[in-house]
């Protein structure tokens, strides 16, 4: 029987069905579903780790000890898991590794739109491509099958559209699979200089083997329709390629994206008048193409920003544009906002209202740089708050020490900010640091982290204690406030910037949309009261409008935080059991 | 048959998920290829957010571009607006009536246009608006509106009732399940 499910859901049922043992991944939009739904496999061991570095040395770990394992990741936290995997590249496996990395053409959830194809060049590993969700099962299927074959970290590239769209997928039963016995060998997993020489050449053996192997693989397909044009895809992309030409064009769709075969793509393109390289992101096979003297179009035509499309292929190829109809009015924008009840919304408006520079991180309160808060100066990547806050002080001094702050979420603290925390005690800089504790992963749809005390299955685990750990780490100035009160929070971030020392300000208030969260009744505005001043605006909250100059709340969006009746001088926003 | 797309729209949190699910499961139950696609993660939090339903013999690419759309179901009146381009000439729109102010209508950059659903019959489509949100409190919860919908659009699609119940059982919690047939049924009720 046929289900319908999400590439990332196929992904995990493959996992589960080729005898996966130890996952260890870090939630990042769109890869976070693949771990989740793993996890719900009582026969495969799971976990969150702290980040993806973490991640991916534990599924290596696991592979040296013999079983089949998986990291998974978006495409970003591959950077932050570059280390091992440059390395794992040369060590290669003992029972299969197969590292999910998920790319986000578009930037639908992310700070950049990188394309991790370069990772798997440089790092010398396989890389292959699924292009729906009966692909990203058996694909990951065959990623066990190769990355044992070939001794080589198979990373499967997924992409939003993949991991984010449902389709039919045949379930199959899950093979066991008895560990490979544990044996100690130094040559191949302690790489240090004279045991890495020794592996280079391997590597680049194993690599030319593997583009052999794509010469003639199930994975690396052509479909010959006996035209002229040619469409060398892989991906997504050949899914938009095949709606938007149908079978007018022949295809060569590239399952396997490193290492790329040399002698298909000839064959294929020798027998075309045309032949089109349609890719997102970055010219990777186009450049394959080229270098092997094989004359094709691509970037030229498609350009390298964002998603392609069936329509975008139908303009450039065929020359034929959509048909539409156009609303009149100007339509304005509808952009993500904090919740209503959310608990950043009151830390930055503190922080908004007293002028600070922010030094913001990754997570829901980048919201925060959005207006009418606009309190944010600056976002790179995971826990660069704290490091660039650093650097900002060093740079300008005292006075700047005075005047900003970093903010950073609980889980991006424990992914990378704790590090940038022991280089301000370290280094000294009096800088003020705020932990915006909201007791989960908030922006990747809740997941634990090791602040919570409950691990990836929910079953109780060990808590960090922040505090303590701050403490710990050499900030003697820790506080703790309820960002639900302003006029402390405000006063204790006053309190910090004016101090000679570095500090750290724990926000801490659970995420308003924790089931365990209880809420209280919706407010209302008293319009008799209410004079349209606009005050409880400036907090940017979606539940609160004006209609005929007053404000109105509406009572399907309020959760009773009550932040809008500090912003109310006048007593016109009320409990409703008032 | 031609692949049929169909556009679910609305306002992050609004249950867009749920909807796509049901209707996916509709065309699965009926031997239908479906692709659904979802945008999960920054999106989901009060920003305008769009599920994609495609079904046919063989569907390729999961998304639904300009003048693509059979039907769009919008959960709110300025999402219809918003996606009106995606619609196909001679398509459908469900709408419900309701009304969300986005941040830059909030904050008096912007304003939200008036008689929206006037415009869009204006421009010689069939447009179906009712008041989801009212009904899915009489069903018993505003989180309701998105099945109420599903009632609206059950009528405007060629499927036994039955399939549209099957789906419902599929995808909806056991103790949500009577509260959701009775949100469906006046869904249902309004065409």
């Amino acid at each position: 029987m046929k289900t319908l499910m999400l590439g990332n859901e196929a992904f995990a049922r493959g996992l589960y069905e080729a005898g996966c043992k130890v996952v260890s991944s870090y939630p990042g939009t769109p890869s976070t579903e693949i771990t989740e739904a793993v996890a719900k496999y009582d026969e495969v061991y799971a976990e969150w780790a702290p980040n993806e570095k973490v991640a991916m040395e534990v599924a290596l770990g696991a592979s040296i000890a013999g079983v089949r394992s998986f990291c998974g990741m978006k495409h970003v936290g591959l950077n932050v898991a570059a280390d091992p995997l440059y390395t794992a590249g040369y060590t290669g496996v003992t029972g299969g590794m197969v590292i999910a990395v998920a790319d986000d053409p578009g930037m639908h959830s992310s700070q950049n739109e990188q394309d991790s194809r370069h990772h798997a060049a440089a790092s010398k590993t396989m890389m292959i491509e699924p292009s729906d969700s009966a692909e990203c099962k058996e694909y990951t299927k065959m990623a066990f099958e190769l990355s044992e074959k070939f001794d080589v970290p198979v990373i499967v590239r997924m992409s939003t559209r993949v991991a984010h769209s449902q389709s039919a997928v045949e379930l199959c039963d899950r093979e066991e699979r008895e560990p490979i016995p544990y044996k100690k060998d130094a040559g191949k997993y302690v790489m240090m200089p004279g045991n890495a020489i020794r592996r280079h050449p391997i590597v680049e053996d194993r690599m030319q083997a593997i583009a052999e192997y794509g010469e003639n693989c199930p994975l690396n397909t052509v479909e010959d329709n006996g035209c002229e044009i040619g469409v060398i895809t892989a991906g997504i992309c050949y899914q938009y390629a095949k709606e938007a030409l149908g079978d007018k064009v022949n295809y060569l769709k590239l399952g396997i994206v490193n290492p790329m075969p040399v002698q298909i793509i000839k064959d294929f393109a020798a027998k075309c008048k045309k032949v089109y390289v349609i890719e997102e992101l970055d010219d990777i096979i186009e450049t394959h193409c080229k270098k092997n003297g094989v004359d094709v179009k691509g970037k030229e035509l498609f350009g390298w920003l964002g998603e392609i499309s069936q329509t975008k292929i139908r303009d450039k190829i065929l020359g034929i544009q959509p048909e539409f109809n156009t609303f009149e009015d100007n339509v304005p924008v509808r952009p993500p906002v904090m919740c209503a009840g959310c608990p950043h919304r009151g830390l930055f408006y503190c922080l908004s209202k007293l002028g600070v520079t922010v030094s913001g991180d990754i997570g829901c309160y980048t919201l925060g740089a959005t207006a009418p808060l606009c309190a944010m100066d600056s976002t790179i990547c995971m826990g660069a708050s704290i490091s660039a806050l650093h650097g900002f002080n060093k740079a300008l001094g005292a006075e700047a020490e005075k005047k900003s702050v970093a903010v950073i979420g609980d889980s991006t603290f424990m992914h990378s900010g704790m590090t940038g925390l022991v280089n301000i005690a370290y280094n000294a800089t009096n800088s003020t640091v705020i932990i915006l504790d909201n007791s989960i992963t908030g922006m990747t749809g809740h997941q634990q982290n090791p602040t919570t005390g409950k691990n990836l299955k929910g079953d109780p685990a060990a808590a960090v204690n922040l505090e303590e750990l701050c403490h710990a780490i050499g900030i003697k100035s820790v506080r703790v406030v309820d960002p639900y009160h302003m006029a402390e929070t405000e006063a204790v971030i006053k309190e910090e910037l004016a101090k000679e020392e570095p500090s750290v300000i724990i926000s801490r208030r659970p995420c308003a949309l924790l089931k365990y969260v209880k809420h209280k009744p919706a407010l209302h505005c008293d319009q008799d009261k209410c004079v349209g001043c606009k005050q409880c605006l400036k907090i940017g909250c979606p539940a609160i409008s004006i209609h005929n100059k007053k404000m109105v709340i509406d009572h399907t969006q309020c959760v009773g935080c009550g932040i809008c009746t500090e912003m109310c001088k006048l007593g016109a926003i009320k409990g409703n059991e008032e | 048959m031609e692949t049929k797309s169909i556009m679910i729209v609305g306002v992050g949190g609004q249950g867009s998920l749920l909807a796509s699910r049901i209707i996916g499961n509709v065309l699965l139950n009926q031997g239908f290829d479906v692709k659904v696609s979802e945008v999960h993660g920054m999106s989901q939090r009060g920003g305008s957010v769009v599920t994609y339903v495609k079904y046919g013999d063989k569907v390729y690419s999961p998304v639904v571009e300009k003048g693509e759309a059979d039907i769009i179901i919008s959960f709110e009146q300025l999402e219809a607006a918003r996606y009106v381009q995606y619609l196909k000439k001679g398509g459908h729109i469900v709408t419900s009536t309701q009304q969300i102010d986005p941040m830059p209508v909030i904050t008096g950059a912007a304003v939200y246009p008036e008689n929206i659903i006037d415009k869009l019959n204006g421009l010689g489509i069939d447009v179906t608006a009712v008041d989801a949100l009212t009904l899915a409190e009489q069903a018993g919860t505003a989180k309701a509106s998105n099945v109420v919908l599903m009632g609206v659009v059950s009528k405007k699609m060629d499927f036994d009732e039955a399939v549209w119940q099957q789906a419902l059982e599929q995808c909806v919690p056991a103790k949500f399940l009577e509260l959701n047939k009775k949100a469906f049924a006046l869904g249902r009720e309004q065409v």
